[in-house]
């Protein structure tokens, strides 16, 4: 049940974002401060997020498998990979270092 | 997708698809739910990654002139890709067709491997095992990387590992990634206060 409250609530909240954007004067978001910010919080959520599902499991933090997975998606990155690929080098080292007992 | 992996059932799966459709809020809530964290902290999270949409939404606004009726219909496709490829179009004829055009394919394209992904977890088993606990991780990392583009996002992005991997043993779950959020206006300030007469970003390459 609490699963689908989230997904309500998120669906309506995406929405409704998707929705002010087209329906209110430019005036109220056009502020260059206001932009900025916008610009720089999914900066922020999606580093903390990177960094949390790399390096914890719960609530305790620990280094396994996963930060060489996702070490290789950061290599691909860098080589310029297409997204399936850097998300894919992510699950194959991952499951390779625990096959291989990390 | 990776959301059967944590213990959202084929449908929820589905319906998240179906009625969030901006990736990487997706993503975010399955984690923060899989992570433990209550409903409202974990959809906190996913509605401050939305936000950019609404932005996005205001430049369309200009360049596609949609009927007011139509708007609403139109909303649900606001999303980095439908933007991306309507601002690059010459005239509002082509961007109005490549808004529609990525609109649609991009809407059944992601609702379709939704589906099968999350059936093909299912299949899996313990989808662990098979390395998929970090697919999260790197589509993040994938979608954050085209946006370190300046000293000010590195800083940011910094800062927010820091809160987030600081925070999270002694904050309840969900909860530090929001406080990570702060690591935007924090960054903001700092530098607004060290060069105020320029105004606008800070373009050096650190």
């Amino acid at each position: 049940m609490n699963i689908w409250i989230a997904i309500g609530v998120t669906a309506v909240g995406c929405y409704a974002v998707k929705l002010a954007g087209l329906l209110v004067p430019a005036g109220v978001l056009e502020r260059p401060l206001v932009r900025r910010l916008a610009a720089l919080l999914p900066v922020a959520l999606l580093a903390a997020l990177t960094a949390q599902q790399t390096f914890s499991d719960g609530q305790s933090l620990m280094v396994d498998a996963r930060a060489a997975g996702v070490a290789a998606a950061a290599v691909a990155l860098m080589l310029r990979a297409p997204f399936l690929l850097v998300v894919a080098s992510a699950v194959v080292v991952t499951a390779g270092v625990r096959a291989l007992g990390g | 997708m990776t959301s059967a992996g944590s213990g959202l059932t084929l449908l929820q799966t589905c319906a998240l698809s179906l009625l969030v459709f901006t990736g990487a809020s997706q993503f975010a809530l399955v984690g923060a739910l899989a992570a433990g964290g209550g409903p409202f902290t974990a959809a906190a999270g996913a509605f401050f990654l939305g936000v950019r949409n609404a932005f996005y939404g205001l430049r369309l606004s200009e360049l596609l002139a949609l009927p007011r009726a139509v708007r609403p219909f139109a909303a649900q496709w606001v999303i980095d890709e439908t933007a991306a490829v309507s601002l690059a179009q010459p005239t509002r004829r082509a961007a109005r067709l490549g808004f529609v055009v990525t609109g649609l394919s991009l809407y059944l394209l992601w609702n379709l491997t939704t589906l099968l992904g999350a059936l093909g977890a299912e299949a899996l088993g313990d989808t662990d095992a098979w390395g998929l606990d970090a697919a999260g991780p790197a589509v993040f990392l994938a979608l954050l990387a085209p946006m370190l583009r300046t000293g000010t996002e590195r800083a940011v992005a910094g800062l927010a590992v820091l809160l987030g991997l600081g925070l999270l043993p002694v904050l309840p779950a969900g909860v530090p990634v929001l406080v990570a959020a702060l690591a935007a206006p924090a960054v903001l300030w700092a530098r607004g206060r060290r060069n105020t007469p320029r105004g606008d970003a800070p373009g050096e390459e650190r």
